[in-house]
């Protein structure tokens, strides 16, 4: 990137929720090649900060920018190179594997027909006719993940990516995480799993619990 | 990467949405159901004299779909809410109003088309004049779309409500009585063997004005009640 200001950079962050102040004047810059891991106890706001950061809900005090544009005039420049999964995977119950993430992939703007192939990474090959009710919780988010692999977005936002997911799709997931990170792209996560990344990629960002 | 253009991605949705009602048909037969047995009950609890009957048919007709589509509105986006799909529209780089008014064109396909369709049955049951069919018909054409797309907007505020359904119908069912009332008044009027123009008039407005301006309420009222 020739562009010296950070991929996304917010400034002086106030999240309330409730009468509650989660985080107060919160700034930080994320760059090109950064994987920043949000950590805090439970009830800490570290789904209220991604939300936040994915353009959801509105700051009570701060703004946020990519590329240093303001991601509120701008929703639409930053939705296109934005890649966000809440802690509900997305997955429609009525519809296949295959139909989720193929309705999925063509929103993004992908190839839906890459579909079926992008299922056999993510070892839901098998699977892809059976409709996601019949599926486990796991195998839910692995439909939703499975979009990561074809997404060409620049920041992905992941709100707890792997909850339910065996070790074996956990060290998948951080080498793909390593592999956008050196593409230039950004991950932000939240997990309470230690990640087994290279120390100097990772970056931190500890919310602490507020009482008021 | 190429972009969607606002027709496929009305496509996609649409479509994705059908094909979730046509698998979910007990969820998707509800409203109609409850159309025909609120209409057949009641010439059981008036009495089948035909011209009391007649007199009350479009009331009966058009309130039981008002109250029909009420019932069905709830689920609108409350599944999507559930599981997170809302999300990813909110934060999709397409416009929220193509979403929105996918939604609500499968909502109304899946409502509304049905209760036109068998409305001349039940009217029929009703001993409603013939002359009076054309404008039943017409009126359900213009109207039930209205009534979608206007509970659209109150299921999108309360969509973050836990139990919704009472304030859903204390913000929707206020909205629905205009249409109610040029809808029975043009039915009775063409029973008359008058011209009904009129009101059928005021509810293509209603129509149009509600086509090209719930799409963006309905997107501002899920960003409110998501935030």
């Amino acid at each position: 990137m020739s562009n010296s200001s950070p991929l996304v950079q917010a400034e002086h962050l106030t999240c309330v929720r409730e009468d509650r102040i989660l985080f107060d004047q919160l700034s930080f810059a994320i760059n090109a090649g950064d994987i920043v891991q949000v950590e805090g106890p439970n009830g800490a706001g570290k789904t209220s900060l991604l939300r936040l950061l994915a353009g959801l809900s509105q700051p009570y005090e701060g703004s946020i920018s990519y590329i240093g544009k303001p991601i509120v005039q701008y929703a639409e420049r930053y939705h296109q190179d934005l890649l966000y999964l809440g802690h509900m995977p997305g997955v429609k119950a009525e519809l296949s594997a295959q139909e989720n993430l193929a309705f999925n992939l063509a929103m993004a703007g992908g190839d839906s027909s890459l579909a079926e192939d992008t299922l056999a990474k993510v070892n839901l090959l098998g699977f892809e006719d059976v409709t996601a009710s019949h599926l486990s919780a796991g195998q839910h988010r692995r439909i939703a993940l499975a979009r990561l692999w074809q997404s060409n977005a620049k920041v992905w936002i992941l709100d707890e990516p792997f909850t339910a997911i065996d070790k074996q799709g956990v060290t998948a997931l951080e080498k793909l995480f390593v592999e956008h990170a050196q593409n230039g792209g950004c991950v932000i996560l939240t997990t309470h799993q230690d990640l087994a990344l290279p120390e100097n990629m990772v970056k931190k960002i500890t919310l602490a619990y507020r009482l008021f | 990467m190429s972009s969607l253009s606002y027709r496929q991605t009305f496509a996609l949705v649409l479509k994705r949405d059908l094909t979730i009602a046509f698998r979910h048909k007990d969820e998707m037969l509800n409203p109609l159901l409850f159309f025909i047995i609120v209409v057949t009950l009641f010439p059981l609890g008036i009495g089948p004299q035909a011209n009391t009957l007649a007199k009350i048919a479009p009331g009966i007709i058009w309130v039981s779909a008002l109250l029909a589509t009420l019932l069905s509105l709830d689920r609108l986006f409350k599944a999507d809410h559930n599981d997170g799909s809302l999300e990813q529209m909110l934060i999709s780089p397409q416009p929220l109003f193509i979403f929105t008014l996918a939604k609500i064109t499968a909502h109304w396909l899946l409502t509304g088309l049905p209760l036109i369709l068998v409305a001349p049955i039940l009217a029929a049951l009703l001993y409603l004049p013939e002359q009076s069919y054309s404008a039943l018909f017409l009126t359900l054409l213009l109207g039930t779309p209205v009534l979608s797309f206007i509970g659209a907007i109150g299921a999108a505020l309360t969509v973050g409500v836990k139990k919704g359904g009472v304030l859903l119908s204390l913000i929707v069912l206020p909205l629905y009585i205009p249409v109610l009332i040029f809808a029975t008044s043009a039915i009775d009027t063409a029973s008359l063997n008058l011209p009904y123009n009129g009101q059928l008039a005021i509810i293509a407005a209603l129509f149009f004005g509600s086509l090209t301006l719930a799409p963006f309420a309905v997107g501002a009222a899920l960003k409110v009640s998501t935030n």
